[in-house]
């Protein structure tokens, strides 16, 4: 336990994880102050104004046609026909349903429907977070000597390595669910405030609460792999050198050639399509260079779907084999 | 006394695509308990190797080791809170101040937090307690060290090159430490190349060189045993130094010629040699013992004495008996 509270003590006290916590939730506000100040409630005033602005433009629109129209028929037989179409009864007309009141309505937060993007917005900084500060947090210790040091103390490598893996996600766990409730309830006025909270059932509620399970899953997945990289390349940049590296030809560079060969579900190598599974339960990925036909539908493309469970599964194949990786160097390779 | 270190036939082999380095090739060493006990060896000779295989940093290819009369690595948990330790350069993370340092590893290893402001006034860091590590200088990051291993208030103390950066008051001041706390009980394991400071301070040494053991025993004996004796002679005129020099070899002596004297070794009795010269009606000027210190022990053992002309590499030193170059 001393270990435990020593670790979690140095976790804290460092410069870094406090300036990278403070930069991440400074983030977090101005995306929160940004949606406040771009909603608003909507009530039969706002409808009046849309449905009044919807009328206006499609009577111009109708204006328009009528114009077009007449146009249409005085260039019958002059130079200008071609640029009409042969019969200018096919032309053009609006309808009412064109100009629906609904696309002339100011934004509106929904909580019901909006507020899960919030919490993968969330998931995505915090993880982002969580991978700098467990790379750091133990590659600074490899840097510096504090690790030798520490081990001169505690001669239990891998006992120390896991503390210290511990005593990051434990206060990576604290710190995500203090924000998350904090990020559900800003929204929640958001909603009360600057929209509907209508829609929230105690379904609606379970839903959310499994949704934010997952997004600190990830923000704790993605500290426990910057965390092992480093801690088996004993050193920072070694996690931050991977990641970079996974990017550059993963993301960008396998992909793109895949692409150009026409592989099909070449995108299953970008991790954001891996990242929206886990967090919206499942993803579809669709190949239109193939044609399905269907007499009701026409041509459907080749799908493949990722689910949540798939893509959690891959997380934690991969941070099993990293972590264990970090584990088994600990215990083997000399400290030198 | 007992035995708070013992080590029998420590290995450690590197293996690298230059091929294989034997960095310590069957090295013993004994400590006994309430001593100050000198670790010398050039560089390279496998010091720092040894300290770190006994601390379990490092996993020995073979041999035996105890710390406390129990066996390590496998008892080293139990044994880790009773020995304090540095090794080589002192290395702490930068940003946090000394007192936090310390203040963590107390809470690492279960000591009173109390603590921490006594070593930090025994190594005269009070002052500077608050301040951060990066802005140290090297003398302070070794008070720093020291105060680090002493934290645990130890019953075996490994220094490893304390004195490293100390300013010559700080290397006085240490001095003092090291025989307080063997006088308190503590015994000390001191690795160093101020040899000075050691035959000062150690009451016993062992030297490595190559990763064996070369000499070992109090420094009285260390210096009894593998130091010849030498008398330097002068006599009346430099012309007669060849005659000189000829008649103390028929009489069995070992003589060097140098510019303006001779070293003679291998004389029982000084007397011998004023006997000797008078009777070929050569007459002596100067007939003066030379006093060994460690220090030419050391080079003489390491084999690292510095020749004119030569640059050694830092691979370069004697072998102990057995291993070719040395002794035969």
């Amino acid at each position: 336990m001393s270990l435990f509270k020593a670790e979690s003590r140095r976790l804290v006290k460092r410069r870094f994880t406090k300036w990278l916590v403070i930069g991440s939730l400074v983030v977090l506000a101005a995306i929160a102050f940004g949606v406040f100040a771009t909603n608003q409630k909507v009530g039969p005033e706002q409808v009046a104004k849309a449905q009044a602005a919807a009328e206006v433009d499609y009577q111009a629109a109708l204006r328009q046609a009528a114009s077009d129209q007449q146009q249409c028929e005085a260039a019958k037989g002059t130079a200008s026909a071609s640029q009409w179409p042969p019969d200018c009864v096919d032309m053009y007309q609006p309808t009412r349903e064109n100009y629906d009141y609904h696309g002339y309505m100011p934004s509106t937060f929904d909580f019901a429907t909006t507020f899960k993007v919030m919490v993968a917005t969330l998931a995505a900084i915090f993880a982002l977070m969580g991978f700098v500060i467990g790379a750091s947090f133990v590659g600074a210790e490899w840097a510096s000597g504090g690790m030798m040091n520490l081990l001169l103390w505690r001669p239990q490598r891998v006992k120390v390595l896991g503390t210290k893996l511990g005593a990051l996600l434990v206060g990576l766990t604290a710190l995500t669910a203090v924000t998350l409730v904090a990020w559900t309830g800003f929204f929640w006025l958001v909603g009360k405030l600057r929209g509907s909270t209508a829609g929230m059932t105690s379904g609606a509620w379970q839903s959310l609460a499994l949704t934010e399970v997952r997004a600190t899953v990830l923000v704790l997945a993605a500290a426990a792999l910057g965390f092992g990289l480093a801690s088996i390349g004993r050193h920072t940049a070694m996690a931050l050198g991977v990641a970079i590296g996974a990017v550059i030809l993963f993301q960008f560079g396998l992909v793109t050639v895949l692409s150009l060969a026409q592989v099909k579900f070449a995108e299953v190598l970008l991790v954001p399509y891996w990242v929206a599974a886990w967090m919206d339960k499942s993803v579809k990925l669709e190949d239109w260079s193939k044609c399905n036909f269907s007499s009701s539908q026409g041509c459907e493309p080749d799908t493949l779907t990722i689910t949540w469970q798939i893509s959690g599964g891959v997380l934690a194949a991969i941070i099993v084999l990293v972590v264990g990786a970090a584990m088994w160097t600990m215990r083997s390779r000399d400290v030198t | 006394m007992s035995a708070v270190l013992e080590i029998a036939g420590l290995q450690k082999t590197y293996r690298s695509r230059k091929g294989v380095r034997r960095a310590l090739d069957g090295f013993d060493m004994v400590v006994e308990s309430g001593q100050v006990h000198g670790f010398l060896g050039p560089n390279g000779s496998g010091k720092t190797t040894t300290l770190r295989t006994l601390l379990g940093l490092i996993t020995p290819n073979g041999g035996r080791m105890t710390l406390l009369g129990r066996e390590v690595p496998e008892a080293l948990p139990e044994v880790a809170g009773k020995v304090g330790a540095i090794v080589e350069s002192p290395q702490f993370f930068g940003p946090f101040s000394a007192k936090d340092t310390l203040s963590l590893l107390a809470d690492a290893g279960g000591v009173d937090q109390r603590r921490v402001f006594e070593v930090l006034e025994l190594v005269g860091l009070r002052d500077r307690a608050k301040d951060r590590v990066k802005t140290y200088s090297l003398g302070m990051k070794q008070r720093l060290a020291v105060a680090s291993a002493l934290l645990k208030n130890p019953q075996l103390l490994i220094l490893d090159e304390p004195a490293n950066g100390l300013d010559p008051g700080g290397i006085r001041e240490m001095r003092t430490l090291m025989r307080n706390l063997a006088e308190s009980g503590m015994t000390v394991l001191l690795s160093s190349h101020i040899l000075g400071e050691i035959q000062l301070i150690c009451d016993s040494v062992t030297i490595i060189s190559a990763g064996r053991r070369v000499a070992a025993g109090s420094v009285a004996d260390v210096l009894a045993t593998h130091a010849s004796t030498s008398v330097r002679v002068r006599v009346e005129s430099d012309l007669d130094m060849p005659a000189a020099a000829e008649a103390l070899r028929a009489a069995g002596a070992e003589v060097r010629l140098e510019h303006d004297h001779l070293m003679v070794k291998n004389v029982d009795k000084p007397g011998l040699i004023t006997r000797t010269l008078a009777a070929r009606d050569l007459y002596v000027s100067e007939l003066a013992p030379v006093v060994v210190d460690l220090e030419s022990v050391f080079l003489e053992l390491t084999g690292t004495a510095p020749v004119d002309g030569q640059h050694r590499q830092v691979d370069q030193s004697a072998m102990a008996p057995g291993q070719g170059a040395w002794g035969q």
